[in-house]
């Protein structure tokens, strides 16, 4: 099963796709999201996204800043005030 | 009468006029677009993050130690208006209208007592504020050096006002701006921004039963978020004046260039009649010279 993945910016929606596992550097601590987490609110400290494609694939990884993350039953949506590249 | 040579110039006058007029309603239908399409690329954000406020704010019960944003400062002595208006004119009754109802604001704080601060966004605006409340200008933010107002404005806007919140400058704040409704109609609104209004929690974040866990606290990320709030409110309420401007300044142009056509046609019409007149004269002075011979 696939994790739906969200990446929202003021601007724009920047990524809306499955991923297998992102890498979240929450501010108390890094926290990985596979399909079908907990429900999980979380501040996100300035620093890299982790994005797995598939379960051996290399991460890609975004560099975002002011972020928040939210894990519910849709997926995982990340808001973020700046987001590079 | 006016001589010919008058009418022609007239005529010439009010044709170069429309070519303005009509050059600018083009480029602002062009803009229309492109406002309108950041307006929605916006929205996911704002939705998102008011959905989350909602849910966030349902939890947690104003007390003492929550965030000074969300309780307020506890007085409601001294307002501060925030009236975001443009940089250009050519826009019809965009601005006045703005102003004119944080002006109706204003007055009927002040009629309660109230001590009313301006902080004005963009150039246009500024002057009528000036001279019905010179000494309550707070700070007057330019935006006049960046193309489009975006998320880095609002960003500078949101901090100054915590800054100057959190300094006790002031314990409400209003925001107007235009809404924008349709090309044709903009509707000014004023809404309160702080202390922030709890969004109400929407239907589909109340109806999921599982327990969602928080890091850190509730509080504490209601805390963070309050300022981003602020933030995205004021984006939102910037990217919406931006294509009231662009809608306003579209409807008044084609106004303006429908009312040159019809000058136009009026004065041409007048220039013929005068010009046959001249001629009828000519030929009735030739015929009653042959006449006298």
């Amino acid at each position: 099963m696939a994790l739906h993945f969200e990446l929202v910016t003021p601007a724009k929606l920047v990524r809306s796709e499955e991923v297998h596992m992102v890498v979240v550097p929450g501010t108390e601590g890094e926290f990985g999201v596979l399909a079908g987490h907990a429900p999980f609110m979380s501040t996100v400290a300035d620093g890299a996204l982790k994005v797995y494609k598939t379960e051996n694939a290399a991460p890609e990884e975004i560099v975002i800043s002011g972020g928040f993350a939210e894990v519910g039953d849709k997926g995982l949506t990340v808001l973020a005030e700046h987001v590079e590249g | 009468m006016a001589s010919l040579k008058e009418l022609k110039g007239r005529i010439n006058s009010v044709k170069s006029t429309q070519k303005i007029t009509k050059a600018k309603q083009m480029v602002a239908a062009a803009k229309l677009r492109k406002a309108q399409e950041s307006a929605e690329q916006a929205r996911p954000y704002a939705a998102r993050l008011t959905d989350v406020m909602g849910s966030l704010a349902s939890k947690i019960t104003i007390s003492e130690n929550s965030p000074k944003l969300l309780a307020g400062t506890g007085s409601d002595q001294v307002h501060l208006l925030v009236v975001a208006n443009s940089d250009k004119g050519l826009c019809g009754a965009f601005n006045s209208n703005i102003v004119k109802a944080a002006l109706t604001k204003a007055r009927s704080l002040e009629a309660e007592g109230k001590t009313v601060l301006f902080y004005l966004v963009g150039r246009k605006g500024r002057a009528v504020i000036k001279r019905e409340f010179p000494k309550q200008i707070v700070h007057m933010f330019d935006t006049s050096n960046v193309r489009e107002p975006g998320f880095n404005e609002a960003e500078q806007i949101a901090d100054e006002l915590v800054a100057l919140y959190e300094k006790g400058t002031y314990d409400i704040a209003h925001l107007f701006y235009a809404k924008f409704r349709s090309a044709l109609l903009q509707e000014p609104t004023g809404q309160q921004i702080i202390p922030v209004p709890t969004p109400a929690a929407s239907a589909n974040t109340a109806a999921s039963d599982a327990v969602t866990q928080y890091e850190p606290e509730e509080e504490e990320i209601l805390a963070a978020l309050l300022p981003r709030y602020l933030k995205t409110q004021l984006f939102g309420a910037l990217l919406e004046n931006a294509a009231s401007e662009q809608g306003a300044s579209m409807t008044a142009m084609d106004n303006a260039t429908r009312n040159a056509g019809d000058l136009i046609q009026k004065l041409t019409i007048q220039y013929n009649r005068s010009r046959q007149a001249a001629i009828t004269t000519e030929l009735v002075e030739i015929i009653a010279g042959a006449e006298a011979l």
